[in-house]
């Protein structure tokens, strides 16, 4: 029924498939056979180039990081190509050289044969064709028996007397493979020689020097006799074959040694590098008392000794910084309990008699009233005061955890509503809809965003104040903006200076320490982060606090813009801080 | 209240008395102990650096005889001396220097604890907890825990499904009305999970959710 349907379907699925939805549907698997296959072959080209680019990465990898690897593959190039060149050379000369011997030997030795042909053969144009065969086959074995300088080798003669032509050899197939041109030019009346292949008895082609000659005859002009010599270069093709094969051998060990002796030498001096390396990096993560082994006086030794001497130094000095970055922590410690025990009985005592100030004559209220706000200026000097010397002690550490930064932008913002309302300064807050969750020191981050906002609020001069969060892959940032009495350039180089002030006759709202921007720069360099400043007078000014998401991620860039939108770089911003 | 600064006792004392509260005072920690097995206290006040011995010390032994609230006073507001002391079984604790209003209201918070609501039980993982009788067990086993410690679970165990910042405990919890340090959090959930969980590596009542904070074990 199914199989009814299929078929069908698959008669009609191309008329009425628009119609008929379900009848067009077996179709696909038919077409799908060779598309199945198709889709293998590029598969398999797919792979394969995957392959292939990723052997090539490898050794681009090991190209790039080995110079081993490097030194061996110039080597082997270099070498291999004057290898080459030195042995080419040197075959064509032994070539030639042996050649030109076996040639001259030839030439000479025909030369040879053709004053003995010619007494041979004086009288022959008298004779009639019998006689002429005899004689030049005596001819012939005469001369091959001669022998000669140049090696084997075999005779033609042949004998022209008008269109007759009898040849005798000592080889029948040296006649028969006698090139044409040779020929003509003997004919000619000129001594010539040619290189060709021919057969041997048993039909293996062999190379052949061959060398013709006319032999002189003083008898009727019409007739001549021709002398032709081959000498067979098989014993020189398999010398030359031979010394092919051994200039070959030579060269591939030749270019192996060169490399090796480079990569050997390389390794010579990349090892000891190599350690050098291994021993700076365990320094830098911490381990100063790793050394480097010196051995003999060289060059290599005297780097491991600098090396030493670096370390001692580099040792000596962190260790004398760590005891004072200790002591500095024990002192800080120290004076903060010693001065805050009695900071806070007198706290106390300040806050009973603030409490029962309504009892006092007004003097006497007023003075527990500025006694109590003056303390709490002072509590606020020597938090900043002790958190700024631990920073300076480097005794500050990262407390890191998952924290939801919009939330934690809430939570400021809550806070510095009173002080908004007070100051009758709007706070617009801008928080992106997915959750920032950011690995940071919530502590620290609040009392970043605490701060920027707090003096957003002082130096707003009652306009909005914008707080705008923001991330990207690696990074968040959080934008505190003004529109108040804004920064000069120069002010924006001093605004993170300790007890730095814009206008020393400015009220302040906040009772700050003086200290708050420079613990904020260093709070955001505690996370490895950025705390920047754009501002213009008159225009506000905005605070851009830049955190990467990951605690110890490594910022490259902000997902806020420094400068507010609307004041795009067409301008030079008036102040720009980098930390 | 365990201090050896005289003036700074004498102030706390004053400020006490007026909110009805009755201090006994001792200067010297090696005597600490033995003052507070003779006077019980409801709640002890404890100065972390003394002559003597530790502050440490003594909050260990007497976290080890009792489950009194014990709040610190501490000069040293984020350094380890904090997580260390919460870790030796302190509640809460105030930074010197601090105000009356803020001491008293720690003193408050903690002297809230046992003032428990209606009568309920309540389970979270596979323990039971039964609210009135201020007992949690497992499998009819109990298992003695701090008043912290039970409101801390019983916060948790009363909204299942809700996941606790680690602010909104500090709320709920210890009654901080403003951001305040999580590290008491953080401290004291791993002191409960040593006390409740099976394997407080692997917790299965008191959950972490990453990025947000806490939340109950299914049962």
């Amino acid at each position: 029924m199914s199989s009814d349907l299929a078929r069908s379907g698959e008669l009609t699925g191309l008329a009425d498939a628009p119609s008929d939805p379900p009848a067009a549907a077996p179709a696909p698997p038919a077409a799908a056979e060779p598309g199945a296959w198709r889709e293998q072959v590029r598969a398999t080209a797919r792979r394969a180039e995957l392959l292939a680019r990723r052997v090539g990465q490898r050794a681009g990898r090991a190209w790039r990081s080995s110079l081993q690897v490097r030194v061996g593959a110039i080597t082997m190039v270099v070498a291999g190509v004057v290898v080459v060149i030195v042995s080419l050379v040197l075959f064509r000369q032994i070539s030639d050289q042996l050649l030109q011997v076996k040639r001259q030997a030839a030439v000479d030795q025909s030369l040879a044969g053709v004053s003995y042909a010619q007494t041979e053969v004086a009288g022959i144009a008298a004779g009639d064709s019998a006689s002429v065969r005899s004689t030049l086959s005596r001819t012939v074995s005469g001369l091959k028996s001669r022998g000669g300088a140049a090696g084997d080798f075999d005779v033609v003669m042949v004998y022209r007397s008008g269109d007759q032509v009898s040849p005798a050899s000592s080889r029948a197939q040296v006649y028969e493979s006698l090139p044409g041109d040779l020929r003509a030019q003997v004919t000619a009346g000129a001594q010539a020689y040619r290189y060709a292949t021919v057969p041997d008895a048993e039909g293996n082609p062999v190379p052949t020097l061959l060398v013709g000659a006319p032999v002189p005859s003083d008898g009727a002009s019409g007739d001549r006799v021709e002398l032709y010599f081959a000498f067979p270069l098989d014993q020189e093709q398999e010398s030359l074959q031979l010394i092919r094969s051994t200039v070959a051998i030579c060269g591939v060990v030749l270019t192996l040694f060169v490399v090796g002796i480079g990569v050997l030498v390389t390794r010579l001096v990349v090892d000891p590098v190599r350690r050098a390396a291994g021993s700076a990096q365990r320094l830098a993560e911490g381990h100063l008392e790793e050394r480097l082994a010196v051995r003999g006086e060289d060059d290599l030794a005297r780097l491991a000794t600098s090396f030493n001497a670096m370390a001692d130094s580099l040792q000596k000095q962190i260790t004398q910084l760590e005891g004072l970055s200790q002591l500095q922590q024990r002192f800080t410690s120290d004076v903060s309990h010693e001065l805050r025990t009695p900071l806070t009985t007198v706290s106390m005592a300040a806050d009973v008699l603030h409490e029962a100030r309504a009892d006092f004559d007004p003097a006497l209220a007023r003075s527990a009233e500025l006694l109590r706000a003056e303390l709490d200026r002072f509590e606020v000097l020597l938090a900043d005061l002790l958190e700024i010397s631990r920073y300076d002690a480097g005794a500050a550490v990262l407390d890191a955890e998952q924290q939801d930064l919009g939330q934690l932008v809430l939570r400021v913002v809550d806070g510095m509503r009173p002080l908004a309302a007070r100051l009758d300064c709007p706070l617009l807050v801008s928080i992106p809809e997915t959750a920032v969750v950011a690995e940071v020191d919530g502590r620290r981050v609040e009392r970043v965003l605490r701060n920027l906002v707090g003096n957003a609020l002082e130096h707003g001069a009652g306009r909005s104040v914008e707080i705008t969060l923001a991330a990207s892959e690696a990074a968040t940032a959080v934008t505190v903006r003004d529109h108040g009495v804004g920064l000069s350039a120069a002010d924006a180089q001093h605004v993170f200076d300790r007890f730095w002030r814009a206008d020393p006759a400015r009220v302040r709202s906040l009772g700050g320490s003086g200290l708050g921007l420079s613990i904020s720069l260093e709070d955001a360099r505690l996370h490895g982060g950025w705390l920047q400043v754009w501002g213009r007078p008159g225009q506000g000014a905005q605070f851009r606090l830049t955190l990467p998401l990951v605690a110890g991620g490594e910022l490259t860039s902000s997902p806020l813009p420094l400068r507010p939108t609307g004041w795009a770089a067409s301008r030079p911003a008036a102040g720009e801080e980098q930390p | 209240m365990v201090d050896d600064d005289a003036a700074l006792a004498e102030m706390l004392g004053i400020v006490l008395r007026r909110e009805g509260y009755e201090p006994a005072f001792v200067s010297d920690g090696a005597r600490a102990v033995a003052t507070f097995q003779q006077v019980r206290p409801d709640i002890v006040l404890l100065d972390l650096m003394l002559p003597g011995r530790n502050g440490l010390q003594i909050c260990q032994d007497i976290r080890s005889q009792s489950t009194v609230p014990i709040v610190m006073l501490t000069a040293k507001g984020d350094t380890v001396d904090v997580v260390q002391g919460l870790e030796a079984g302190a509640d809460d604790y105030v930074t010197k220097p601090f105000k009356p209003v803020e001491l008293v209201a720690r003193v408050r918070a903690q002297l809230r604890r046992g003032e428990t609501g209606q009568a309920e039980s309540l389970t979270i993982g596979d323990l039971t907890i039964d609210v009135p009788a201020h007992q949690v067990s497992r499998d009819g086993t109990p298992i003695p825990l701090t008043p912290l410690e039970f409101d801390l679970l019983v916060a948790l165990a009363r909204k299942p499904r809700q996941v606790f910042t680690r602010e909104l405990l500090l709320e709920q919890v210890w009654g901080y009305r403003h951001a305040a340090d999580t590290r008491l959090v953080n401290v004291h959930v791993q002191r409960l999970r040593a006390k409740v969980e099976r394997d407080p590596e692997r917790p299965e009542v008191v959950l972490t959710v990453r990025g947000v904070g806490y939340k109950a074990g299914p049962p």
